[in-house]
């Protein structure tokens, strides 16, 4: 699984992003190298380079997303592509248009890039199998969430000398969490261990298959790691008897400032939006340590080298073409 | 009607798995002679040649969904039973969750009158409660005096014990079986595919094991109880077989059926086919460990028989999200196909103990004649092989619907042709 492979790689091998599963640790090198220069092009004044002028990308979400949106959005306008925005609530069923149609009506459009938000797992997956765009995922239901990953590891990189051999903790609800699956994998491509932590209520089935360490204590989770991942707590989790309280959860799982003080050395992550006061103390979010903003700015940069070397790796698929 | 001299074949007992080399002659739809080498002058018969091929009596498939009445966009009696013919069944046994639901004597004789006349019988199974609403018993001696020949409330469990003690009861007094779909709904909340490390890594909503297990336990319990006789459907797990086993094994009167989709792939086949809704079906695709005790189980008489669950969806309903598509995948075009290579190929049946279980067992679990091949009786056949290596292409499909995700499987083993009520269907 620690594939630490390192041959020179200047292109993707894929015309899709659809999870970090199939992708080496050299193609997840490449994109965090390729992102470091668009993170450059953010500092400057004019922020904006023609990369993908002539490129259509559409953004369809079919689930509210304020920051991802966003982040694809302003990469792509960095980018200089066009863009088109569908945005949908609710299942195909409820909309009464079903998602290949819209698929269909989407790819007649002469779309080259879709970027999808979906509740369901697999429907970026479904996309390809519609369209002849090129699909990103930008989030399918517990599945997979890999732009995520990859700009947490942008931010891992910035703050350490390598990932390699990091200890990382991942805390809350990892039975849903499409961020933790996809942190779990690029993570660990890329050498990194990993320790999963939450009530056995919000862990997923036989939750050490995923090839991570498994504890139910906050504080073991906490001891010797150099950064803390705190997940969003869906606050419906209670409803379904799966947390008794968001009081509870809080009080045993909710990172606050005494371990900052106990544990002096470990930062801390989310993936946004906080639940002040639910996963992370209010203080800790605004602590020092904290490097949530940094996610979200590099947010842009990942996704600018995404949709870059996805445009290139398709143009090569189409140069093969006789 | 066309008389047939069916040249060449050997016929397969499955009682006995004794084998001889005769030609048939079918005149009548009845079988008139039976020898080696017979010449026939009857006008106009014709000649089958089932040279290398094997001759049994006709096959059942006791658990598909023929969608009719209600659903025939998704399958009539008409196209089930071209796919079953073409699978190299005589005869199917059809679920009733058909809109109107099989809870009444005038839908029971409705299909068995749509399906009269056709080379497949057909045999309707009727609901266990009115409206298949799991609340009030279906007036079971009048649908068994209709035809039905078991009650199921498919596609839904029995929830409420005590219906079903009372539906066990009753239908000991018919010898009928009371056969219950396994899904204890409390336990697998609303969940898309088996609970196991392929659904952890592919955050798809589970169903544990145990939705069908905790189910199947109280059912054993209450056919202990009420010593009446309980068939389990589309058994998934392993420690279903092993409930199954120690029912047996107290001389219960417990039958149970596997579906050829269980023995052939694992829940690893969602995340291979890239979420492919032909992978999901209830209940869901398990594991290795499920995969291999349900070869055993086969291999030891656990399992009594082999079946398909036969559930065909319009294409426009299954092109959908996985999490949105309906259960169900059609499987009687590639029930013998999957049987012979992963069942008779790796050793853990003779082809004569896969026929029992794919011919005779269906039938005598539901109280049905099973066919003999013998001077003078109706000519009910099933002509095959256990060899040919074939890879199962979209073309094969005779189901009015496609949801299977086994095109392009190899499989080994075809049905040529049956002889039925009549009529031969050969294929190719």
């Amino acid at each position: 699984m620690d594939e630490l492979n390192s041959g020179d790689l200047s292109q993707l091998q894929h015309r899709h992003l659809l999870g970090l599963a199939s992708y080496s640790a050299d193609e997840i090198r490449l994109i965090l190298d390729t992102a470091k220069e668009f993170r450059d092009v953010l500092e400057r004044p004019i922020k904006r380079v023609p990369t993908l002028r002539g490129i259509t990308v559409c953004n369809l979400f079919f689930e509210p997303s304020t920051r991802t949106r966003l982040s694809f959005e302003l990469a792509e306008k960095r980018l200089s592509a066009d863009i088109v925005n569908f945005s949908e609530k609710g299942s195909s069923v409820s909309k009464g248009e079903t998602l290949k149609d819209t698929a269909l009506n989407i790819e007649a459009m002469k779309v080259d890039m879709v970027v999808v938000r979906h509740s369901s797992p697999g429907v970026p997956h479904f996309l390809t199998r519609c369209t002849k765009a090129q699909i990103i995922n930008a989030g399918d239901g517990g599945h997979a969430h890999p732009t995520q990953a990859l700009l947490d590891l942008y931010t891992l990189r910035e703050c350490f000398p390598s990932v390699r051999g990091l200890k990382v903790s991942i805390i809350g609800d990892i039975a849903h969490s499409r961020v933790a699956r996809s942190n779990i994998l690029g993570l660990r491509k890329l050498g990194a261990e990993v320790t999963i932590c939450a009530p056995r209520t919000l862990m997923p089935y036989n939750a050490a298959s995923l090839g991570v360490r498994v504890t139910h204590h906050l504080d073991e989770a906490l001891q010797d790691c150099d950064v803390a991942m705190a997940l969003r707590l869906q606050l419906e989790r209670q409803q379904a008897s799966l947390i008794p309280s968001v009081r509870e959860y809080h009080t045993r799982y909710g990172i606050k400032a005494e371990h900052l003080r106990r544990f002096p050395s470990f930062l801390v992550m989310h993936p946004g939006p906080i639940n002040r006061g639910v996963e992370l103390e209010s203080e800790v979010v605004d602590h020092e340590r904290s490097i949530i903003l940094h996610q979200v700015t590099n947010g842009i940069a990942v996704r600018m080298a995404v949709l870059y070397l996805l445009t290139a790796s398709a143009d090569r698929v189409m140069r093969a073409r006789p | 009607m066309q008389d047939w001299l069916i040249r060449g074949g050997t016929l397969l007992d499955p009682h006995s798995g004794a084998k001889r080399r005769a030609d048939i002659v079918v005149e009548h739809g009845r079988i008139a002679a039976i020898g080696e080498n017979l010449s026939v002058k009857t006008p106009g018969i014709q000649c089958y040649d089932a040279h290398n091929r094997l001759i049994s009596p006709g096959w059942m498939d006791m658990h598909v969904h023929l969608r009719e009445p209600g659903f025939e966009h998704k399958e009539t009696i008409a196209s089930g039973c071209r796919a079953a013919a073409f699978g190299g069944f005589t005869a199917v046994a059809c679920q009733p969750n058909t809109m109107p639901p099989t809870d009444s004597s005038e839908v029971v004789q409705a299909i068995m009158k749509r399906a009269a006349g056709l080379p497949v019988d057909v045999h309707p199974i009727a609901c266990v409660s009115k409206k298949r609403e799991g609340l009030e018993l279906a007036p079971l001696f009048e649908l068994a005096e209709s035809g039905a020949v078991a009650f199921s409330d498919d596609g839904s469990p029995v929830h409420n014990g005590h219906l079903m003690r009372r539906a066990l009861e009753y239908a000991s007094t018919l010898d009928r079986v009371i056969v219950n779909h396994l899904e204890d709904q409390t336990m697998g909340t609303k969940g898309h595919m088996n609970e196991g490390a392929v659904s952890t890594r592919l955050g798809i909503r589970p169903v544990p094991a145990l939705s069908e297990e905790s189910m199947l336990a109280r059912d054993l319990l209450l056919t202990e109880l009420t010593g009446a006789y309980l068939h389990v459907p589309h058994i998934s797990t392993a420690a279903s077989v092993a409930l199954v086993r120690s029912a047996k094994s107290k001389g219960m009167n417990v039958t149970t059926e596997v579906c050829t989709h269980h023995f052939a792939l694992t829940d690893a086949a969602v995340e291979e086919s890239g979420f492919s809704t032909a992978t999901k079906m209830h209940p869901p695709l398990r594991t290795e460990a499920d995969v291999e005790a349900i070869k055993r189980g086969l291999q030891d008489g656990t399992i009594d028989a082999i079946c398909t669950d036969h559930a065909p969806h319009a294409a426009f309903e299954k092109d959908v999200e996985f999490t949105e598509a309906p259960f169900g995948i059609i499987g009687l075009e590639t029930a013998w196909g999957l049987t012979g290579r992963y069942i008779i190929a790796e050793g853990f049946l003779s082809t004569a103990e896969a026929i029992f279980k794919l011919c005779v067992a269906p039938r005598q679990i539901f109280r049905i004649p099973v066919p003999v091949i013998r001077v003078g009786a109706p000519a009910n056949l099933t002509i095959f092989d256990a060899e040919t290596k074939w890879t199962f292409e979209a073309g094969h499909i005779h189901s009015k619907s496609s949801n299977t995700p086994f095109v392009g499987t190899q499989l080994v083993g075809r049905a040529w042709a049956i002889y039925n009520n009549g009529q031969m269907v050969t294929n190719a």
